[in-house]
């Protein structure tokens, strides 16, 4: 292992010596990668701005000098470093005006050592049993747990895994944790499964495969979507799903339109009539199962039951990205054939109709603690308070759901979060940007600091009272 | 290019602001001639820091004999100077001999009811009789009347700005200066610890900080797992080296947090410090 690289910092007569990644005595100039940079104590979102994901770092010089009230404004915790424990008022405690109202927002940087997040992998292909373990580079870092319609679903992180067990599963685990909610891309491996590699907002790469689209519905529901239009153009349409597959002339779709049965004899377990549980094992192939070639779900066809040379069959994935066309032959063997065009415009619209195929990350933490108070001498009319919605919960200036019962249990899409917003601890545990906003009346009958309470252009210009309480949240010129 | 100092009044008209390089100062004047007094420790502030810049490796050895030139540094020596039996370097009192120095020239001269320094979270004080002086610590609202002989509080832990040896989240002393409070309550803070307890986790100060005057000695960067026993037998360690100096008037009160836990040197509220 070679020395980390440590640099001298001219900004001011110290000239500490700044290790990578580290910061130096004044805590506003660090060591990122080499080069010296600023640190910005507090950063302002502005609402318009947001919505095309650009924010202003917090630096009087960077201010346009817009006037800094009302609502456009979002003060956010982003940067402005934390007291953990906090046991003195939070870093900035910002008054500002809406609607003739005078409100206050706490802004601090929270740690949540009971942090996590849960992870919606949209994908008919089976990832993993549920209750696997999911790792992050070798480390058990959560598990999967149940399936949503068309997604699968991990739970990550969580006190466990983060204090709970060795160092090297706590760091793995924080680590983790960090890249998803800062939207960077994470190869997560699943025991006894696939790999898949996640980030926030982009398509999930399942054992280095692409996953381009949602699946339309199960393969019943597809039947049932699409029987009418196959009518008149193929004999017998099976859509292969892992989950239901569908046949058309068995299927209650089918009949109510007059379908003919086609003597075909699907292998699997028959739910109702046209439907079938388990035609195969789970897997990467066609709609989420291990089938490359689609007829091996198929018995003999059966004459007596309709089956004749010539008899046209599709089958096609409940994404439309594996489709094939077959004929009986004389011994009522199905032989591939060209897709006819006419055939064709029914496959696309099977995948027109899905979705694009996307990760989600939520970040899930406890506001619970002593950071409570660092808003209020009395934490728990904190709790009382945003339990009644009296004090909204923001996290990087996004409104949080709030979890009913006891406890701040928040979730909020990192996806809606400035890029970095999150930062870590060696604890192990996640910092998060954590704001309360109440009125003014309120946060004073909830026991606030209201000696701490300034307005906002006071903020603005002047930044925090403490020095020692920020950290890396950027870069400015 | 070095920054200079820089000096800007609060919006609330009543606070000045000033900062160089590591050092951020929080002033406030009452009943008297703030003007005057703002304007005196702002002058004096343009030297603090190149003051101590020329003395720093000196003051980051452990403290012998060694005499300072400069204002600031022999404060920090004279402080750290009475617990010279342990390993300490005259860095440990560095905030507070700031936070005194810059108090007393503020108010040279000056007749003025109350007034501090405020060096995050390291603070003198002074009082005129009659006047009152309110901190948040850890166990609540601490509060000083002109009687008492505090005239400094600090406060030090491993989740604070500087490393600790120890694993106290927050130990806050009162003293008779800024710089007598700064350097116990970092001593304090050392000793609350578990020696070998395998929550804890620590790294060589000089890899975390190249120039820490710490050396290659173990920092704390995580504390996890702790017992409520745990808790009570590390927060012992650190009353004990409290009551010690405390005896050897060294210190007048001190209020030690871990974990949710506080514990104060005096139990009853008849101390220097009491508790809202």
């Amino acid at each position: 292992m070679s020395a980390p690289e440590k640099i001298r910092c001219d900004a001011c007569p110290v000239m500490c010596y700044i290790a990578d990644g580290k910061i130096g005595a004044c805590d506003r100039y660090a060591n990122e990668g080499g080069k010296i940079i600023r640190c910005d104590p507090l950063t302002i979102l502005d609402r318009r701005i947001a919505k095309g994901d650009e924010v202003k770092p917090f630096l009087a010089a960077h201010w346009d000098g817009r006037t800094a009230s009302g609502n456009d404004v979002v003060v956010t915790a982003i940067g402005a470093g934390t007291t953990y424990p906090d046991y003195k008022p939070a870093p900035f405690i910002v008054s500002r005006d809406i609607e003739g109202i005078d409100f206050v927002t706490v802004v601090t940087e929270a740690i949540f050592s009971y942090c996590g997040v849960k992870v919606k992998i949209d994908t008919d292909r089976h990832l993993g049993h549920e209750g696997q373990v999911v790792r992050f580079e070798g480390e058990a870092v959560g598990h999967v747990m149940t399936s949503e319609y068309g997604s699968q679903m991990l739970s990550l992180g969580g006190v466990d895994h983060l204090t709970g067990g060795s160092k090297a599963e706590g760091r793995k685990t924080c680590a983790a944790l960090l890249a998803l909610c800062n939207k960077d891309a994470v190869e997560l491996s699943i025991d006894e499964g696939s790999s898949v590699i996640v980030q926030a907002g982009q398509a999930p790469i399942v054992d280095a495969q692409r996953e381009e689209r949602m699946r339309v519905g199960c393969g019943s529901a597809t039947i049932g979507m699409f029987a009418s239009q196959w009518q008149g153009l193929v004999d017998e349409v099976v859509v292969v799903d892992d989950h239901i597959t569908g046949v058309v002339s068995e299927h209650q779709a089918g009949k109510v339109i007059g379908w003919p049965e086609t003597g075909i004899k699907v292998i699997g377990r028959r739910s109702t009539p046209g439907r079938y549980f388990k035609v195969a094992e789970p897997g990467l192939g066609w709609g989420g199962t291990n089938i490359e070639d689609p007829l091996s779900i198929l018995g003999p066809w059966r004459e007596a039951k309709g089956a004749a040379p010539g008899l046209s069959l599709l089958m096609v994935s409940t994404t439309g990205e594996h489709a094939g066309y077959y004929v009986l032959n004389e011994k009522l063997e199905p032989i591939a054939m060209p897709m006819p065009e006419a055939l064709q415009p029914s496959v696309d619209l099977i995948a027109e109709n899905c979705e694009p195929a996307l990760c989600t990350v939520l970040f899930m933490g406890g506001a619970g603690g002593s950071l409570r108070s660092g808003v209020t001498k009395n934490p728990i009319h904190l709790t009382r308070s945003v339990q009644a919605e009296a004090t909204r919960v923001t996290i990087g200036g996004v409104p949080a759901y709030v979890w009913p019962g006891g406890g701040i249990t928040v979730m909020v899409d990192v996806l809606d979060l400035p890029d970095g917003a999150f930062g870590y601890v060696p604890t192990p545990a996640l910092v998060a940007p954590l704001e309360f906003t109440t009125a003014r009346a309120e946060y004073e009958r909830l026991g606030g600091h209201s000696p701490a309470i300034r307005d906002l252009e006071d903020v603005l210009d002047a930044g925090g009272d403490y020095g020692d309480a920020s950290r890396v949240v950027g870069v400015a010129k | 290019m070095s920054n200079a100092p820089q000096a800007s009044l609060l919006p609330d008209g009543r606070r000045l602001h000033l900062h160089h390089g590591p050092i951020d100062l929080i002033l406030g004047v009452d009943g008297g001639d703030r003007e005057a007094c703002f304007a005196q420790a702002k002058q004096r502030f343009e030297t603090v820091l190149t003051g101590l810049v020329a003395h720093l490796p000196a003051l980051r050895q452990p403290v012998d004999n060694a005499e300072f030139s400069d204002a600031v540094a022999q404060r920090m020596q004279a402080a750290v100077f009475a617990h010279r039996g342990c390993f300490v370097t005259p860095m440990a009192a560095v905030a507070g001999a700031v936070a005194d120095d810059v108090l007393a020239a503020m108010i040279a001269g000056q007749d003025v009811a109350r007034a501090y320094v405020n060096n995050g979270g390291d603070i003198a004080f002074h009082l005129a009789p009659g006047a009152r002086f309110a901190a948040l610590g850890p166990a609540g609202e601490i509060t000083f009347e002109a009687s008492d002989a505090a005239r400094g509080i600090a406060t030090s832990g491993w989740r604070g700005r500087s490393y600790s040896l120890g694993i106290a989240d927050a130990v806050s002393v009162a003293a008779r200066s800024a710089a007598e409070a700064d350097v116990a309550a970092t001593l304090i803070a050392n000793a609350v610890d578990l020696p070998g307890h395998h929550g804890i986790t620590r790294a060589p100060a000089n890899e975390v900080s190249p120039d820490s005057d710490l050396g290659a000695r173990l920092v704390t960067v995580a504390v996890a797992g702790l017992s409520p026993r745990d808790v009570e037998r590390a927060l012992q360690r650190g009353l004990e080296q409290a009551a010690q100096m405390r005896d050897a008037g060294l210190i007048l009160d001190a209020v030690l947090s871990l974990s949710g836990q506080c514990r104060a040197l005096s139990p009853e509220q008849n101390g220097a410090l009491s508790y809202a």
